[in-house]
């Protein structure tokens, strides 16, 4: 296509607001997690003194350290069983033809813009009584409700653009369609996999309503929970600054797996639609 | 997640039905490995939620409170009419539908213009969406706070870059309100962008070229052009974001707590079953709030006539 210079300045400005949207947030949570003293209230963009004082007392509470290690764990146990199942459930449903099909597809498509609070208030009762409450399983499972249709539809959408006729090809040769899936498909889905894997690890790492609702102490407490609970109730005389430091800590690895597999994301989103 | 109308696929639908008739062997394997590989995700699937669903529905008709079991007394629909007369259930209602709507109506259009630099920006490309990823993958809490921060009259940086002295944004409902659309909006957008820009990288570039030649304006060929070739990706997109912000809860819950008028209805449902511990009157709303969902859902695919088949893979 024919883009006149003049145009595709205008673009380039665009572009470098649209960067300046989508960072400037992020800086100040930054900026703010390095204020200290009367910084914090100094209504400024930026601390006149850079300090790491507040990095210090968030690592220093088992309110945090705790929390992140709950978080990282349950995130970790929830994306992997929730990828292996949907990775087989995604191929018998792109590839295979059997009665029901759809019905898997359509139940994923409906939990995943279920109000995930009306899932929550019924299990906070259950938990209760069954013992779950408070615990990494209580929280693993219902994290299954989101993560599992999540990784099924992304995946479905991926097994959709893998070349068919490799797998008839390994038929014609003698495979069962097991063995076909698994020595043919299975290479030439990985990308979908690790991209499903990416985006139901962000989900999970989000949660903040199974977090809040179904645990009540450190047990199991996933970080977005505990930052919540900062306010007030903590040691902290004023958790402005902490709060701003332990946010900095858990984007962290969203903004690694951004710069790492900013295209595998970008693909995953728009189900392979766009090359780029 | 491309919804350009594809023919559909040749081999794989048409292959089918001979391999029913001729292979009945092969057709037995594969519908009995379709389960084996597909039932334990369906069946965890529908453990995880439906359950949940259905004891919420019991419980709903329940006057029960967690801390008196003893007095647990079934109350019919009861609680249900406790909830849709009571005059903050409506303002709560109204608050939900008033977000959802505001943020989007913004992110419509934010998202399409993002979306259109996306497309035709040739330089800054991977910069471009790397940067807008990252709202779309921090956490909600975070940014929620972020949000909260910048705008606070004691510690954030909005008054003083506006000159609005002391305003207390916290202080009024709308005022507190506008501040939750902006963190949703700035959270939500890039997710909008990228589904449309999947929309838009469909419409052959020909077509524009055309509309070019024949002289129509830049305006025009957005209007005659673009927005009726994205119809599918559009609708599409806003299902999914109407759905995600009628649930909102995370940025209330930090930002205003539900104070000043700013309570959503998933907010309410928290606050009576987990705050005040009336489990009857807490589920109620929850399964209230369900069946609000499935009606929005229901009116974008009947009335809208939303096009979900190849959201779902499907050919």
């Amino acid at each position: 296509m024919s883009t006149s210079r003049r145009t595709q300045a205008g673009w380039i400005a665009g572009a470098i607001l649209i960067i300046a949207y989508a960072v400037i947030p992020v800086l100040w949570i930054v900026s703010l997690s390095f204020k200290e003293g009367d910084d914090i209230t100094n209504n400024a963009f930026l601390p006149t003194v850079w300090s790491w004082e507040n990095y210090r007392t968030v690592f220093a509470s088992d309110l945090f350290t705790t929390a992140l290690r709950n978080s990282v764990g349950m995130a970790l146990i929830a994306t992997t069983i929730s990828v292996i199942l949907a990775t087989l459930a995604a191929y018998a449903v792109s590839r295979l033809n059997f009665p029901g099909k759809r019905l898997v597809l359509g139940v994923a498509l409906a939990i995943t813009v279920f109000p995930v609070i009306a899932i929550a208030t019924p299990l906070f009762n259950l938990w209760r009584s069954i013992g779950l409450y408070d615990t990494w399983l209580g929280l693993i499972i219902p994290y299954l409700s989101y993560s599992l249709p999540l990784a099924v539809y992304v995946l479905a959408a991926f097994f959709r653009e893998i070349p068919w006729e490799m797998e008839q090809a390994a038929q014609v040769d003698g495979a069962t369609a097991w063995q076909a899936f698994r020595r043919v498909i299975v290479p030439l889905a990985t990308p979908g996999v690790f991209t499903a894997a990416i985006l139901t690890f962000f989900a999970v790492w989000n949660d903040f309503v199974f977090g809040i609702t179904l645990t009540s102490s450190e047990a199991a407490r996933p970080v977005p929970a505990a930052l919540a609970f900062f306010q007030g109730a903590s040691q902290f005389s004023q958790p402005t600054a902490p709060i701003a430091a332990a946010a900095v800590v858990v984007t962290i690895p969203v903004v690694v797996l951004v710069l790492l597999f900013q295209r595998k994301i970008v693909a995953g989103l728009t189900n392979g639609a766009v090359k780029g | 997640m491309s919804t350009v109308e594809a023919p559909p696929r040749g081999p794989a639908t048409a292959r089918a039905p001979r391999r029913r008739i001729r292979l009945t062997d092969r057709a037995r394997h594969e519908r009995n490995l379709g389960w084996l590989l597909a039932g334990p995700a369906f069946i965890a699937m529908v453990a995880v939620t439906g359950y949940p669903i259905l004891n919420a529905l019991w419980l709903s008709m329940f006057d029960y409170r967690l801390t008196d079991p003893g007095g647990r007394e079934f109350v019919g629909l009861g609680n249900y009419t406790t909830i849709l007369t009571d005059g903050l259930f409506w303002q709560q209602f109204g608050v939900t539908s008033l977000i959802t709507v505001v943020t989007v109506a913004a992110e419509l259009v934010l998202g399409f213009a993002l979306a259109m630099v996306m497309h035709r920006a040739l330089y800054l490309r991977t910069a471009l969406r790397t940067a807008i990823l990252v709202p779309y993958g921090i956490i909600t809490v975070v940014s929620a706070y972020a949000w909260a921060y910048a705008f606070s009259n004691t510690y954030g940086f909005v008054n003083g870059l506006f000159g609005l002295g002391e305003f207390d944004w916290f202080g009024g409902t709308w005022s507190a309100l506008v501040t939750v659309c902006v963190a949703e909006i700035w959270k939500t957008t890039p997710f909008m962008s990228l589904l449309l820009l999947a929309g838009l990288a469909q419409i052959p570039d020909d077509y524009l070229e055309a509309a070019k030649v024949d002289g129509a304006t830049a305006w025009q060929r957005v209007k005659r052009v673009i927005l009726p070739n994205m119809k599918a990706a559009i609708m599409v997109a806003l299902l999914f974001r109407t759905l995600d912000a009628f649930r909102i809860f995370d940025s209330i819950f930090i930002m205003t707590a539900g104070a000043q008028g700013t309570e959503t209805l998933s907010f309410l449902a928290y606050r009576q079953t987990i705050s005040r511990v009336m489990v009857g009157l807490g589920s109620a709303v929850s399964v209230i709030l369900a069946i609000l969902v499935v009606i929005i859902a229901v009116m974008f695919v009947k009335v809208f006539k939303t096009d979900l088949s190849q959201q779902r893979g499907e050919r």
